[in-house]
């Protein structure tokens, strides 16, 4: 399995999907992860990511490594921003390519939502109220 | 070497890094440690310590060579 694993202040899709297509692979999934301009109905500003870099990419690998364990997946991308992001911008992305669509969906799942439990990165969340949490 | 402290935990502690008492030897004691002079820490829904870049047991051994972390939950995505 091919892998990009990029930590970074801007991302985009196109960087992701540019690296998993390929011609042996007739089934790619994009998961973007973007900024929403709200949490539990509140207005949101921005969100600042920071991460623990080294560590971050470490888990990232592993998560990596886990999916070329349980699928046939070809090719694999996951990139992360950090910094201040606004609502719209992007944030995380996950893309998958495999010859069928099936395991690209189940192996891009199984990244983000692994992703979000384990790589060290955190966000703060800049209200348009004034709180930061 | 110092240890390195992130998000909420950078937070309350004010600061980004730690000297590391002598005394410490595992990862439980460091935390106990860390509890002790954070009180706050122990707000937070979890609380985990990597050591050389990987999450570590509390009985994990820690040495002055090691690059140790507290890990707040992450929050990334």
């Amino acid at each position: 399995m091919e892998i990009l694993i990029d930590i970074k202040d801007t991302i985009t899709v196109q960087e992701a999907l540019d690296f998993i297509h390929a011609p042996e692979c007739g089934g790619e999934v994009i998961f973007s992860g973007t900024v929403r301009n709200h949490t539990r109905q509140r207005p949101v500003l921005k969100l600042f990511y920071e991460c623990y870099e080294a560590m971050a990419i470490s888990e990232m690998q592993k998560i990596a490594a886990q999916v070329a364990e349980k699928w046939d997946i070809q090719r694999l991308a996951m990139l992360h921003a950090v910094g201040d992001k606004y609502p719209g911008d992007i944030a995380v992305v996950i893309a998958v390519a495999s010859a069928h669509r099936g395991i690209a969906f189940d192996a891009c799942e199984f990244a983000i939502d692994t992703l979000k439990e384990t790589v060290p990165i955190w966000k703060k969340e800049f209200f348009a109220d004034g709180e930061v949490v | 070497m110092g240890i390195l402290l992130f998000g909420a935990a950078k937070d309350i502690a004010g600061v980004p890094v730690l000297d590391k008492p002598e005394h410490i030897t595992d990862v439980a004691t460091l935390k106990a440690w860390l509890f002790g002079v954070y009180p706050s820490l122990q707000q937070l829904r979890s609380v985990m310590i990597a050591v050389n870049r990987t999450y570590a047991a509390d009985t994990q051994v820690i040495s002055s060579q090691d690059e140790i972390a507290v890990i707040p939950p992450v929050s990334g995505g």
